[in-house]
């Protein structure tokens, strides 16, 4: 009774403030900005292919979305020429540009297959290879940055619900505290958007993780990355991409075509200095030097190796089956040197309520196993279905539980490759003997364990 | 009479809510931007996905999907991102919308009743928000039967059932807001020992993941009972089954028995078939 009677009176008092109207207009977002299901912050290669994605996934088809790029719309011209930014491409992932639509403009432009990737460590004569030039398994594609936006933009601009605008820069968010508020970004030139998800794909330096305030692990590296398009003087088989690991850290060929490599060198910021003032003949005679000059061995190492593998051999498992040396560089494509700083990131929350972070604004690695923007790729596979799903049981978007899903499961699969990353990383920017004998004997057995190396190769693949 | 009852049942939690309520707007004449943010505060409150209500928010993990497949079960899809356009669903009940907002983004054509007007403003408020599109309606269901007999394609109560005294009355009504074919869905609490100890002594005493008062044992049902009612009502039981709740990790599960809580499902016959 007396419940009852409180209730009633609790009732009463408060129908006053809720019959009241003031509320509606300072509750809800000003009528001036427009509001879409989700807006993706961010135009490069991943904030492209989320728009694509999701603008492409059938339970997502009444969902308006927006894409804001603060970049112009740059036209890509097909040429023979190569860009000197290309990525690597995991089979996975080319699975989702094909199923997206985008790989099929890449195949009738330009692209190369790896089959083979060959790993070396310069100070012990130690290799390890990935894959057979016959097989018919790839490990990897090698495509330029600019003509996978293109592909991937081309078919975002047949997608009826996406929406793209070019030299727009956002200049903060409002990013909700409560249920039902909605993400507010303002764009540099007055205007305002309202959205149930913002998406952040604005790279390394991420303002959307900064407006979330989540705690972002980060430093920078001793080691600054230079890539140039490389020629070689005679027509071969280009299909191994080539790993050889210095003290000052890892120089790298991917194929591009038959008398053309990319070449992505990290070392450290002196010998970048040096690297980048020199001439193109010079630069070749350096990047030719890293490639196959021979450091000075430690005795014990090569002895250990050396038992190591005639025990191999007594077992009946012989390393290194058909070894391979890379090719010589004859020239340079001219002004395609440049050098870029490298870091390490990584965001401890990719989400909170109404915002997710996807690609290299939740996390940033070394590009020495060319796993970044393939990170990213499984971010948008993983997002798309999360968001999916969420919309099919009827969440909102922007529902912390159904992002949850999307959240766990990345972190789970990125940190886990990163700290591999990081981990080689570390490891062969020593030269300390016991660290070397490890990993030249860690990298021989490997390279005979196929188990090892295939779950390797399908863990990079998928 | 028994339409007086149904519409004085106001739900323990919203109870809860009502004094919380009214603690904060105790003494105010005028209505002012205070109010305006106490208003902002209840919506809030209902919808904090890990707040007092969140084993409801959680619920929806299972319960869309679970209804949503059984108004499909028979029917062709024509759209995934609707796949519930075309269906009138009437969900008894409603409180805050939890169940309403998330029913009608699939595509459903809610209305949502609940007899308490607040909860229905607060409800309102918050899909103005969200800018979901839905029908709040503050009435009993009684009222409503009457004025929208064999309305609706399904009818959903979702955690009302063991709230309702009147437990005849209600079946009855929620029944003939039905179409003859269409479902009527429930999910609630079953009347055992271990679904006390769950939901009352464990849920309100010592996890204290459920506010104090919400549960009654005597008004729990079990699905032997409700299953009864609802032949009474000429609606045949398809389906029952159990589910749990875990506290930790705040998630619904599939269970082998309908021991702690359940969902059931049934048919309302045509009249020619009975
Ligand atoms: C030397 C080097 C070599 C690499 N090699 C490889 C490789 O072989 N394989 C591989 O997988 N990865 C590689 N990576 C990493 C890869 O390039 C990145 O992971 C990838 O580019 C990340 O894509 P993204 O779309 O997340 O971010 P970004 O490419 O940084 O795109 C961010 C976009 O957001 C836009 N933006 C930012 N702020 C705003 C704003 N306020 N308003 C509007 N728009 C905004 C920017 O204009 C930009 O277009 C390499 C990186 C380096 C540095």
């Amino acid at each position: 009774m007396t419940r009852l009677a409180i209730c009633k009176q609790a009732i009463a008092t408060n129908t006053k403030f809720f019959t009241k109207r003031s509320f509606s207009s300072s509750g809800l977002e000003a009528n001036s900005s427009k509001y879409y299901d989700i807006v993706i912050a961010g135009g490069g290669m991943i904030g492209c292919s989320l728009a694509c994605t999701l603008g492409a996934n059938q339970k997502l088809s009444n969902k308006r979305i927006l894409l804001l790029e603060s970049s112009k719309n740059k036209q890509y011209i097909p040429s023979e020429k190569y860009s000197n930014r290309v990525v690597s491409i995991n089979p996975g992932n080319k699975k989702l540009l094909d199923n997206i639509g985008a790989w099929k403009h890449i195949e009738s432009n330009k692209y190369a297959t790896v089959k083979r990737l060959q790993v070396m460590d310069a100070i012990s004569d130690t290799s390890i290879t990935f894959g057979e030039e016959t097989s018919s398994k790839d490990i990897s594609y090698i495509v330029e940055n600019d003509l996978l936006i293109h592909a991937v933009k081309t078919e975002m601009e047949q997608a009826k619900n996406v929406e793209v605008q070019y030299n727009q820069r956002i200049k903060s968010y409002n990013l909700p505290k409560e249920s039902g508020e909605m993400a507010k970004i303002c764009l540099e030139d007055g205007s305002e958007y309202t959205c149930d998800l913002l998406v952040g794909c604005d790279g390394q330096n991420s303002q959307v993780r900064k407006a979330m305030g989540v705690n972002y692990l980060n430093w920078k590296y001793d080691n600054v990355g230079i890539v140039a398009t490389l020629k070689f003087n005679e027509e071969i088989d280009n299909c191994i991409a080539w790993q050889r690991l210095l003290p000052t850290g890892p120089i790298a060929l991917l194929p591009l075509t038959s008398n053309m490599s990319s070449l992505v060198w990290s070392t450290t910021i002196a010998h970048s200095q040096q690297l980048m003032k020199l001439s193109d003949e010079q630069f070749v005679q350096a990047v030719n030097e890293g490639l196959w000059k021979v450091y000075e061995r430690y005795g014990i190492v090569d002895q250990l190796v050396k038992s190591f593998d005639s025990f191999l051999r007594a077992a009946n498992i012989p390393a290194d089956v058909c070894r391979r040396y890379p090719p010589k560089i004859q020239s340079l494509e001219e002004g395609s040197r440049a050098s870029f700083p490298l870091g390490f990131g990584h965001a401890t929350n990719y989400i909170s309520k109404g915002v997710a972070l996807v690609g290299d604004a939740a996390h940033r690695v070394h590009p020495l196993a060319g796993q970044g923007v393939n990170l990213g790729f499984g971010d948008v596979q993983c997002l798309n279905k999360v968001l999916g799903e969420a919309h099919y049981v009827g969440c909102s978007l922007g529902n912390v539980f159904c992002l949850k899903d999307y959240e766990s499961e990345r972190q789970k699969y990125n940190v886990k490759m990163m700290i591999a990353v990081e981990g080689l990383y570390r490891l062969y920017r020593t030269d300390s003997t016991p660290v070397v004998i490890v990993r030249s004997l860690g990298l021989q057995a490997t390279d005979v364990l196929f188990p090892i190396k295939n779950m390797i190769i399908e863990e990079a693949s998928t | 009479m028994a339409g007086n009852l149904l519409k004085g049942f106001v739900r323990t939690q919203n109870f809860k809510c009502m004094v919380k309520i009214r603690l904060y707007s105790s003494g105010t004449s005028t209505i002012d931007d205070k109010e305006v943010v106490h208003f902002k505060k209840f919506v809030s409150y209902w919808w904090d996905e890990f707040g007092e209500f969140k084993p409801l928010h959680s619920m929806n993990k299972i319960r869309i999907p679970w209804i949503r497949d059984c108004i499909l079960a028979n029917n062709e899809m024509k759209d995934a991102s609707l796949p519930l356009k075309g269906y009138s669903v009437l969900d008894v009940g409603c409180g805050g919308g939890i169940l309403s907002e998330p029913l009608s983004r699939i595509g459903a054509d809610v209305t949502g009743l609940d007899a308490n007007e607040d909860l229905i403003k607060a409800a309102k408020a918050h899909a103005e928000l969200t800018k979901a599109n839905v029908n709040y309606v503050a009435s009993s269901v009684e009222d409503h039967a009457r004025e929208n007999f064999e309305k609706y394609d399904a009818v959903v109560s979702s955690e009302v059932i063991e709230h309702v005294t009147q437990k005849e009355e209600f079946v009855k009504a929620c029944v003939e807001c039905l179409k003859p074919n269409g479902s009527i869905f429930f999910t609630t609490i079953s009347k055992t020992k271990y679904a006390s100890f769950l939901a009352i002594y464990l849920g309100e005493n010592v996890i204290k993941g459920i506010p104090k008062g919400t549960h009654h044992y005597e008004k729990f049902i079990t699905p032997h009972e409700l299953q009864r009612i609802l032949e009474k009502n000429n609606c045949r039981t398809d389906v029952v089954h159990g589910t749990i709740y875990n506290f930790l990790t705040n998630t619904w599960s599939w269970w082998f028995n309908s021991d702690f809580t359940y969902v059931l499902k049934a048919t309302k016959l045509d009249k020619q078939n009975c």
